[in-house]
């Protein structure tokens, strides 16, 4: 037994492990350098490194702590600081179900998240209501703040949460830096009463 | 498992009708544990009569609820009493026209009904007298409605999108 068990770790020390890398965007590269528009470059390291702001009020909450425990690691994917302080976080991640009495609180949350940001529904509750069809549930966050990813499930299996992201991640890296004084956009803000 | 303790229950029963005499309308063994009915005219002093008397002593609120009744178009409370000396549980209840939803307070009695008695207030629109801060508790404070009357509709009015069809209606 010793000996077998030695021979597989000596095999795995010497594995030489590749790291992964980003991939680059297009661009002129040289001896050097290498040249692409700042959209691109920015996109690319918004995206690596979003910073959630973990709204967990629910059963879908407990799925996100096991997205971010060590098995289904979220942190790979650059979300490895959360913060609960709107200010410092680039997403704000919606999981759970949402009281109409807490409604307002959501809202000011997402007023004080500074631009750019970005929102996740995860979960049927924060979808829409979920099977909460009832007086006291808000029957989908997007009646208060605008949302950007929906992942159904009750609750999403962590592999769809990490999903999610990887769909947000595809909206940061692609998103023009103009995009936010668009007239779209401030329709958009128009209609959920946010200036 | 509750114990029945019936001397008991007739102690209480004979007590209560020796001190209040007719404002005890009913009185029945309802799942263990006896239920008096009384009028809402002698509630709280039937309550803090059953507080401090030496032999009956429940000095414990346990819970205090509403009720609603449409067919008689009655509001209604039912307070759990639990005397923790005697070890004996008992339920009181009361009833008011739906037209005039009004209760004497049990918060002088025992300060654990002030939030019991504003959910009551919350879900169905019993106005207690004399309650030191009478607002809503659990649900938004802008609610015009009740909704544990069973008026009152089972799912959210604001959805368009549920197909009749597809949920068995």
């Amino acid at each position: 037994m010793q000996a077998v068990n030695t021979k597989i770790m000596s095999e795995k020390i010497n594995q030489k492990i590749a790291p992964t890398v980003a991939e680059p965007p297009e661009g002129v590269s040289g001896q050097g350098f290498f040249a692409t528009s700042i959209e691109k470059a920015v996109g690319l390291a918004r995206k690596n490194s979003l910073w959630p702001l973990p709204f967990a009020t629910s059963c879908c909450g407990i799925e996100f702590m096991a997205t971010m425990a060590s098995h289904y690691d979220l942190a790979r994917f650059g979300s490895e600081r959360l913060s609960f302080s709107p200010r410092q976080s680039d997403l704000l991640m919606v999981m759970g179900t949402v009281a109409k009495k807490m409604g307002p609180v959501l809202r000011e949350i997402y007023i004080q998240m500074a631009e750019p940001k970005w929102v996740i529904a995860v979960g049927a509750c924060a979808a829409s209501g979920g099977i909460f069809d009832t007086y006291s549930v808000l029957q989908g966050i997007d009646r208060v703040i605008p949302v950007d990813v929906y992942v159904p499930g009750c609750p999403p299996r962590p592999e769809q949460i990490i999903d999610g992201i990887i769909k947000i991640q595809e909206l940061a890296g692609n998103e023009s830096l103009r995009r936010r004084h668009s007239k779209e956009y401030e329709d958009l803000m128009k209609q959920y009463n946010m200036e | 498992m509750y114990q029945i303790n019936p001397d008991r229950d007739q102690l209480v029963v004979k007590k209560l009708t020796s001190q209040f005499n007719d404002a005890i309308e009913a009185h029945e063994l309802l799942a263990d544990m006896l239920c008096i009915c009384v009028k809402k005219e002698v509630i709280q002093p039937c309550l803090l009569f059953l507080r401090d008397d030496n032999e009956l002593q429940y000095n414990f609120l346990t819970t205090l609820c509403g009720m609603h009744y449409p067919e008689k178009q009655q509001l209604g409370v039912v307070y759990h009493l639990h005397s923790f000396v005697n070890n004996h549980r008992i339920r009181i209840k009361t009833a008011t026209d739906i037209n005039d939803p009004k209760l004497p307070t049990a918060t002088a009695i025992w300060p654990a009904a002030n939030w019991m008695e504003r959910e009551t207030y919350d879900f169905y629109g019993i106005l207690f007298g004399d309650h030191p801060n009478l607002k809503r508790i659990l649900n938004v404070d802008e609610m015009t409605d009740f909704p544990m009357r069973k008026d009152f509709p089972l799912e959210d009015q604001t959805r368009e999108d549920k197909d009749d069809s597809m949920f068995g209606r």
